[in-house]
């Protein structure tokens, strides 16, 4: 059994990796397994400087799910570069760098700056829905990716991904101006901009009122953007959003996905991307499937 | 302890007992060595709350005793609730033991454990161990109404234990910062536990007094362990300005002087 997938020419050993912001920069659930078992990781979203996030509440609980505005804390793209690289090398996996800026400029520098670095691919967020400027505004309009991605492009040395915002009226338009831009993959979807309001107090539940929904409810609508997209280009596709087994890891490459990444589900269950892995290999096996690779895009219609 | 005994687990637990205590206040013991062997005083456990609440519920520790747990609890929402309805015999998938709980080192002869409602719990396990470690350690523990008193006993026979209730139906009439004020220097330390305003109180009269002070704080949480950082909680930095640490790494106990309590 060949569970490698190829990714923009990275070898990814197997095509289970874990979402932006759900694994920092994978200290916290290296101690319920080893990062080596997964594909890749892509870290906890970088900008040019430090960023303190938003004020607590930063989570609310929803129908199979949660919405979340932590806001892109992080500690600045220099001091991943110094501190976490490092430590993310002792594993062998794939290191998925995903940075962000406020501005076309700083989205530049970053790619810039981060290729220069020891990281295996590039992950372009431009589709976070809690921050003010940058994030979301410059994935939900053609044009702005169009601007966006094909400036960030001429920096980059490694293979570029896009992370598509799902909060848009036609995916499949957004994914063709990233790739006519230059986007090497695409990865989708971030999370689905929601709501809570606390009904005793009248008072959002989050305290930047909106917020970003995950978990097992927004899978279904990954799955149609994913094959949406599938349909629309040609690059790979790191297909995400509700993922919490191996039937979900199938059913997203099905769709189109040439690798997949878990998040939210690791929340409620650490040892999730190991245990899909261990049930992607069984349901290979029981499908006489020889190569992981061959379910991508394999729905049949 | 080494590493080995450190590291979380994710661990099923089987529950032995659970109990009502008072309106919506359970207590439930859970079979569970390989937690109880990490827990340490103001530590929690992470729960998973059936099939229909996608995130754990944390609950402090509030008693080891063998290979079991004690966690005592209040039903608010759906996944508490949830948690109240177990039986024993169910089985509960636990992540633990996690946080930073309570520094015991440096709390000296006389330490005092103040408490509201129910934050009081996890201050029983600290109480034994500050006991354990040669202290005489005080309590001073808050409750809405005398129907709210809980743990009471346990306390008592650990050291000595003021209670207050906010309606005087028993104790002293008022609030526990109350009690504290009044009695702040006779104490080499303080723990606390509670809601927010009662933690900022307890911590401006044991800076006034010059009184080390530990609080313990609550946040919403989501995984329980540092990765998702949704758990914010303002601290002050070495230079004077602030971030925002988390209430499930960096806390849940922190030291009261580490804590921006203006909002």
């Amino acid at each position: 059994m060949n569970l490698a997938v190829d990714f923009c020419g990275v070898t990814l050993k197997n095509p289970i990796t874990v979402a932006s912001g759900t694994f920092g920069f994978g200290h916290e659930y290296g101690q319920f397994f080893n990062p080596s078992a997964l594909g890749g990781i892509s870290v906890k979203g970088l900008t040019p400087t430090e960023r303190p996030g938003n004020p607590a509440p930063r989570i609310a609980e929803t129908p199979s799910g949660m919405l979340n505005c932590v806001g892109l804390q992080n500690p600045g793209i220099d001091r991943f570069i110094s501190e976490q690289i490092p430590y993310l090398r002792q594993f062998d996996t794939a290191i998925i760098a995903n940075v962000s800026g406020n501005t076309v400029e700083e989205y530049c520098g970053m790619v810039e700056k981060i290729s220069d670095a020891d990281v295996d691919l590039i992950e372009m967020n431009i589709s976070c829905p809690n921050v003010k400027c940058g994030g979301m505004a410059f994935g939900t309009q053609p044009r702005m990716v169009d601007e966006v991605v094909s400036a960030a492009k001429k920096y980059a040395k490694k293979p570029l991904i896009v992370k598509l915002s799902p909060n848009v009226t036609d995916i499949a338009e957004i994914a063709r101006a990233a790739v006519g831009a230059g986007a090497d993959a695409l990865s989708l979807i971030n999370t689905i901009l929601g709501m809570r309001i606390d009904t005793e107090t009248r008072r959002p539940v989050l305290s930047n009122t909106m917020g970003g929904l995950s978990g097992p409810a927004v899978l279904p609508v990954a799955v149609r953007m994913v094959y949406q997209v599938r349909q629309a280009v040609k690059v790979p596709i790191l297909g995400m959003g509700g993922i919490s087994s191996g039937r979900d890891v199938v059913e997203m490459m099905l769709a189109g996905a040439d690798a997949v990444s878990i998040g939210a589900a690791l929340f409620r269950d650490p040892l999730c991307p190991v245990k899909a892995l261990a049930e992607l290999k069984s349901y290979l096996n029981v499908h006489h499937i020889e190569n992981a690779s061959a379910l991508s895009g394999g729905v049949l219609l | 302890m080494t590493e080995e005994t450190t590291r979380p687990v994710q661990a099923d637990c089987e529950v032995s007992a659970i109990q009502k205590l008072a309106d919506r206040l359970y207590t439930l013991e859970i079979n569970a060595p390989e937690l109880a062997v990490r827990a340490c005083p103001g530590q929690f456990v992470h729960i998973a709350c059936g099939e229909g609440n996608f995130l754990r519920r944390p609950i402090s520790i509030c008693d080891v005793a063998g290979g079991s747990l004690r966690l005592v609890f209040q039903a608010k929402g759906q996944g508490t609730q949830w948690l109240s309805t177990r039986a024993p015999g169910d089985t509960l998938d636990v992540l633990g033991t996690l946080g930073n709980g309570f520094r015991l080192s440096g709390i000296g002869a006389r330490p005092v454990f103040v408490g509201g409602g129910i934050g009081v719990p996890p201050l029983l396990l600290a109480m034994k161990a500050a006991k354990a470690q040669g202290a005489e350690p005080a309590a001073i523990l808050g409750f809405r109404s005398k129907s709210m008193v809980i743990l009471e006993e346990e306390f008592r026979a650990l050291g000595t234990v003021e209670i207050a209730t906010d309606d005087g139906s028993y104790g002293t009439h008022g609030f526990v910062t109350n009690l504290f004020k009044q009695r702040c220097q006779d104490f080499t330390a303080v723990c606390a536990c509670g809601p927010r305003n009662m933690l900022r109180a307890v911590a401006a009269c044991a800076g006034e007094a010059g009184l080390p002070c530990q609080v313990s704080m609550e946040e919403r949480m989501g995984c329980g362990i540092g990765a998702c950082l949704v758990c914010a909680c303002a601290l002050k930095d070495e230079n004077g300005g602030t971030y925002y640490g988390h209430v499930c790494k960096n806390g849940p106990v922190f030291d009261a002087k580490d804590v921006v309590w203006e909002s």
